[in-house]
């Protein structure tokens, strides 16, 4: 036990030492993607709102007898899942992408996929603006239920990153995982009730939805918090918490297992 | 540890590499393997049963001819490798210059890059601030602060990484052949900088090909030849011996 203590003071010593890599690889993950473009910062906005509203003239004709103020559910799920598959989609790459880095000095080897995903955050939050235009302009009603989404975010956050550690140190030892994920986010995308209803779908299904797709369980809660104005139910925040620190575990697990073979394969 | 002065202490230290002549790298490839038990790495032993201390203070030279293992064993006093077999005690920081401007952005601007490198390195941001003006000073690329690297020249990158690994007063600072790149004048800076490094309780571990720089800055030196130590001690003593040797052949 004192063993794995002193063990752990270590990591969070070393994370401690290396905050500032972690907190200028955000800033430079998110200043670079804007650079050099004409209106930078406001794409974070105008990307998604653009997006919606292509999806909104699409969709709206199949679904929105059964759904009120379809931009406003659309978006919520959007957001979120698209921070999911962005962000973990990057992370695949931030070990071995880093690898001159990696075989030149030491570094704590999570601290890019940790970069990756946490610039992904601030990007979503900056999305968010797109959002509440869509609120007013929808002139939807908000409660102060709203006030609670960074409990969401905090949980989809933890998800992304114990998610993108197992991703990465997979991608070093067969390349495939790049692959084979590209092919599960698609079908995992039309299996979370983005821009349809739920109900939509036939029963079993449904089902399985709401028992085994994590990304419903932060999508959900959100909805509840934003779209319905509501607060979510304790089982979808009890599953959403426990998928997050399950996810966090595996990705942790896995890494620390195989880290130090990383630099035999890069 | 018994001797406080030791700084790096290599003890017994071999070294794994996978040269993985059938790369496994793909799921498939790895099933049928492990179906037929051939799941193997090929190893490859880069540094064999080294053993060498140095103390504070001391500046060790390497040498020895190309794939001997002198940047391996470099990676594994830096950290970025485990021994298969033995182990490395450092005490202190290192600042490896395995290779100048490993940790630069081609896109980030020269600002952004001293900040980014410096923190691969270990340092604060508050610290990169107090010495930024120093380390622009000595790199010498005031003008071009704010162009991104990637229009830099590889001399000039190889300035700025120095600059910025050498202005932070390691315990230990790691160099590998990377003065090839700069020009002459930046060269004796570069020397003069080691120099002043040392005088001041710095420890270094130079690998270079060029014998004269080696005889010139270090007082001991370890030639390795194919992983294996083939002599360690006084830098006259070893050099000699290794000269004959490449002479002969």
């Amino acid at each position: 036990m004192n063993k794995s203590q002193s063990k752990l003071s270590q990591y969070l010593r070393e994370f401690w030492k290396y905050r500032d890599l972690l907190r200028l690889l955000v800033t430079k993950n998110i200043k670079l993607k804007y650079r050099r473009s004409f209106l930078g910062y406001v794409w974070s906005i105008l990307n998604p709102l653009l997006i919606m509203i292509v999806m909104t003239i699409v969709f709206s004709t199949m679904f929105s007898r059964n759904i009120e103020n379809f931009p406003v559910y659309l978006f919520c799920g959007q957001l979120l899942f698209n921070f999911m598959s962005n962000t973990t989609h990057q992370a695949i790459f931030s070990v071995s992408g880093n690898a001159a880095l990696l075989k030149k000095t030491y570094l704590p080897k999570y601290i890019f996929t940790l970069a990756n995903v946490t610039s992904g955050l601030v990007d979503l939050v900056f999305s968010l603006g797109a959002l509440v235009i869509v609120l007013i302009a929808t002139r939807a009603r908000v409660t102060w239920y709203v006030l609670l989404f960074p409990f969401v975010l905090a949980q989809l956050y933890v998800f992304c990153i114990g998610l993108g550690l197992f991703l990465a140190q997979a991608n070093v030892f067969f390349k495939d995982t790049q692959f084979i994920y590209n092919a599960v986010t698609t079908a995992w995308m039309y299996l979370t009730p983005i821009f349809y209803p739920l109900e939509a779908l036939p029963e079993k299904l449904i089902w399985c939805i709401k028992h085994f797709n994590p990304m419903y369980f932060y999508i959900g809660q959100f909805r509840d918090l934003v779209y319905y104005g509501r607060m979510p139910g304790h089982l979808i925040i009890l599953a959403g918490c426990g998928a997050a620190l399950a996810m966090l575990l595996l990705g942790v697990w896995s890494f620390l297992r195989t880290k130090d073979r990383f630099i035999l394969y890069i | 540890m018994a001797d406080k002065n030791v700084m790096i202490d290599v003890d017994h230290v071999t070294i794994r590499f996978n040269l993985s002549s059938q790369k496994v790298d793909n799921l498939k490839e790895y099933l049928v393997k492990l179906m037929k038990h051939e799941l193997m790495f090929q190893e490859f032993l880069a540094v064999q049963d080294v053993s060498f201390q140095v103390r504070r203070g001391e500046a060790w030279g390497l040498i020895g001819v190309n794939g001997s293992g002198k940047s391996t064993l470099l990676k594994a006093i830096s950290g970025i490798m485990k021994p298969y077999k033995g182990t490395v005690t450092v005490s202190g920081s290192v600042a490896p210059l395995i290779e100048l401007g490993a940790g630069f952005d081609p896109e980030c601007t020269a600002r952004e890059n001293i900040y980014l490198n410096g923190c691969v390195l270990g340092h604060s941001e508050k610290f990169m601030q107090e010495h930024f003006d120093e380390i622009v000073a000595f790199a010498e690329i005031e003008q071009f602060l704010d162009s991104p690297l990637k229009n830099f020249s590889s001399g000039m990158k190889a300035r700025l990484g120095f600059s910025v690994a050498t202005m932070v007063k390691p315990d230990i600072l790691i160099v590998d052949e990377i003065l090839s790149v700069g020009d002459y004048k930046f060269k004796q800076k570069c020397m003069k900088r080691m120099n002043e490094l040392l005088s001041g309780g710095t420890t270094l571990l130079f690998v270079s090909h060029n014998i004269e720089e080696v005889r010139q800055l270090c007082d001991h030196a370890l030639w390795i030849d194919k992983g294996i130590d083939r002599m360690q001690g006084e830098v006259n003593a070893v050099c000699d011996a290794y000269m004959e040797e490449m002479n002969q052949s």
